[in-house]
């Protein structure tokens, strides 16, 4: 059996009388990239925070590396590397200092500062004040700091939040490499699907405060399966051939819509409505946003 | 104790280029400088005081600015400052999610506040000392090389420090519970004037009002001709001790709640 290093047992917590989350199970398998995954306010940070022993579980019921937190806090905390919303970070002192400061409550080497500097491509810009640096390199530091104690787990809250396509690619590639070079594991919370399906190998999908999904990424794709979005000249007439040659589709927003198989279906599709004279605008296959994945994984 | 020690390392290395470290050096040094070349300036009109009372009005001129007024100003900075650090970045939830004992994180923080304020009153009476054995050395007339108030000097600036320890912990809690300067400004501000109102009209009840301490520390008990003796544990540092127990309690569980908003 996989070991898990996360591993929660209805795992609920109340703020006043708000239940902020019911009863939720994590199984987070060790070496995987699991993207946590739900909208603003679907309970992320709230766990996070008690998987940092930030907020505290009122029952024994979360472990990680195999050991219950309450009782292990400093021991577990060792092990994990975090970055929580914002990056936190001293802007008076440079970015380098800012590791130098953390190195030293972690009794981590100044070679190690070096090391994470050129890891989060951070090296050249070590001397500058942190408070200067752009959003996106103080994500980085943010990630550094959480890197610094070579921690066997990073616990990440939407550290692509903020970040422009280039920073988000650099992100995403680090997580990459910490999880597939250096066997670390990555607990990564966002509200986007496409970024947790590029980088995520195992998927929790959180929603007001249950979680509705879990699994790995090619289980998450058999629910979330492809369609073809057609943008054709003669809606119902296409419909109608398509049906014709047992093709059902739907129409959604002045599209026809049918489930993708591959491209070779796709085309061959394309060619019957060309043939048949109907003008094809465009045709293209996606996967549904968030908001009908939760729809699919609430129905069945 | 171990992460103590690293969290108050980690301290100094944080403050190190932030004013509220070097304000507790800069302060004792410019003042006592100050009054020093006053003294020296104003020699001639000087010159027949008694050795004894050169030394008192030398140590009464630096901490009747400083005791009174400046301290509490430097309490309200100090605790503000070195509070804000964290506040800036939202920096207490990092912080506790460090494997370190939550307890340690915070107590270093509250004790560097009260090692800066050692610090200080330290140098103030060091500084005291120095500059009036070198207007001695200058001034031969002004007779500063007749007698030593060391003793007295320490024993009164060890008195001072225990009778800001209550306002130390106080203004640090307000600078826990408001990131703001205003808040904990105002309320201190208030706080000293209440409190100067109250040591100087003699109330009664002066000693329970943690901003009176410092200004009654200094009322000392003089005969004339004799050197002033300084009663360390009188009621005022009683009161001063526990409110900064209480408070000091108080500051953890505020941080603590803090964090995980």
């Amino acid at each position: 059996m996989q070991e898990m290093i996360i591993s929660t047992d209805a795992l609920s917590y109340k703020y006043g009388k708000q239940l902020i989350l019911d009863a939720v199970s994590l199984e987070v398998p060790k070496g995987s990239i699991y993207g946590f995954l739900g909208p603003n306010g679907a309970g992320k940070t709230t766990t996070i925070k008690i998987l940092l022993s930030l907020l505290l579980s009122s029952k024994k019921n979360v472990f990680l590396f195999g050991k219950e937190l309450s009782a292990n806090r400093t021991e577990i905390l060792s092990k994990i590397g975090s970055l929580v919303e914002q990056p936190a970070i001293y802007g008076h002192l440079s970015g380098r200092e800012n590791l130098r400061n953390r190195a030293l409550l972690l009794k981590v080497s100044k070679e190690r500062v070096e090391e994470i500097l050129s890891l989060v491509g951070l090296a050249e810009a070590g001397g500058k004040k942190a408070g200067k640096y752009s959003l996106g390199m103080k994500q980085r530091l943010g990630i550094g700091l959480a890197l610094l104690g070579d921690p066997e787990l990073l616990i990440l809250d939407e550290p692509t939040n903020g970040l422009d396509p280039n920073g988000i690619i650099e992100i995403r590639l680090l997580l990459r490499k910490l999880a597939l070079e250096l066997g670390k594991t990555v607990f990564v919370s966002s509200h986007l699907l496409s970024e947790v399906e590029r980088t995520a190998t195992h998927v929790g999908i959180i929603n007001k405060g249950r979680l509705l999904f879990q699994g790995s990424i090619e289980a998450l794709h058999a629910i979330n399966k492809p369609v073809i979005n057609i943008h054709v000249d003669d809606l119902s007439g296409a419909a109608g051939v398509l049906l014709k040659e047992g093709i059902a589709t739907d129409v959604l927003s002045d599209n026809l819509v049918l489930p993708y198989t591959s491209h070779v279906q796709m085309g061959s599709v394309n060619t019957l409505l060309v043939q048949n004279g109907f003008t094809v605008y465009s045709i293209a296959n996606s996967r549904k946003d968030l908001e009908h994945v939760f729809l699919n994984i609430t129905n069945n | 104790m171990q992460a103590f020690i690293l969290s108050i390392r980690s301290e100094f290395y944080k403050s190190r280029k932030t004013l509220a470290l070097w304000s507790a050096v800069i302060l004792p040094v410019v003042i006592c400088s100050l009054v020093c070349f006053g003294y020296f300036s104003n020699s001639a009109k000087l010159v027949n005081t008694p050795a004894m009372v050169q030394w008192l009005r030398y140590m009464g001129s630096v901490m009747g600015v400083m005791g009174i007024l400046l301290l509490p100003m430097f309490v309200i900075f100090t605790t503000y400052s070195v509070n804000n650090l964290e506040h800036r970045s939202e920096m207490w939830k990092s912080l506790f999610s460090l494997p370190l004992n939550k307890w340690s994180i915070y107590s270093s923080k509250y004790f560097f506040t009260v090692i800066l304020h050692i610090i200080c009153l330290a140098l103030f009476a060091s500084m005291i000392l120095a500059t009036g054995n070198l207007l001695g050395t200058l001034k031969p007339e002004l007779k500063f090389q007749e007698y030593s108030v060391s003793t007295l000097a320490y024993r009164l600036h060890l008195k001072l420090f225990l009778s800001s320890l209550g306002i130390i912990s106080i203004q640090f809690l307000l600078s826990l519970i408001w990131s703001d300067f205003l808040k904990p400004m105002g309320l201190g501000f208030i706080g000293t004037i209440m409190g100067l109102i109250a040591a100087n009209t003699g109330w009664k009840y002066a000693y329970t009002i943690p901003y009176a301490h410092p200004a009654l520390a200094l009322q000392l008990n003089s005969t004339k001709g004799k050197v002033p003796s300084v009663d360390l544990f009188t009621k005022e540092i009683g009161v001063s001790l526990a409110v900064a127990v209480i408070a000091y309690i108080l500051g953890y569980f505020i941080v603590a709640r803090r964090s995980v908003k």
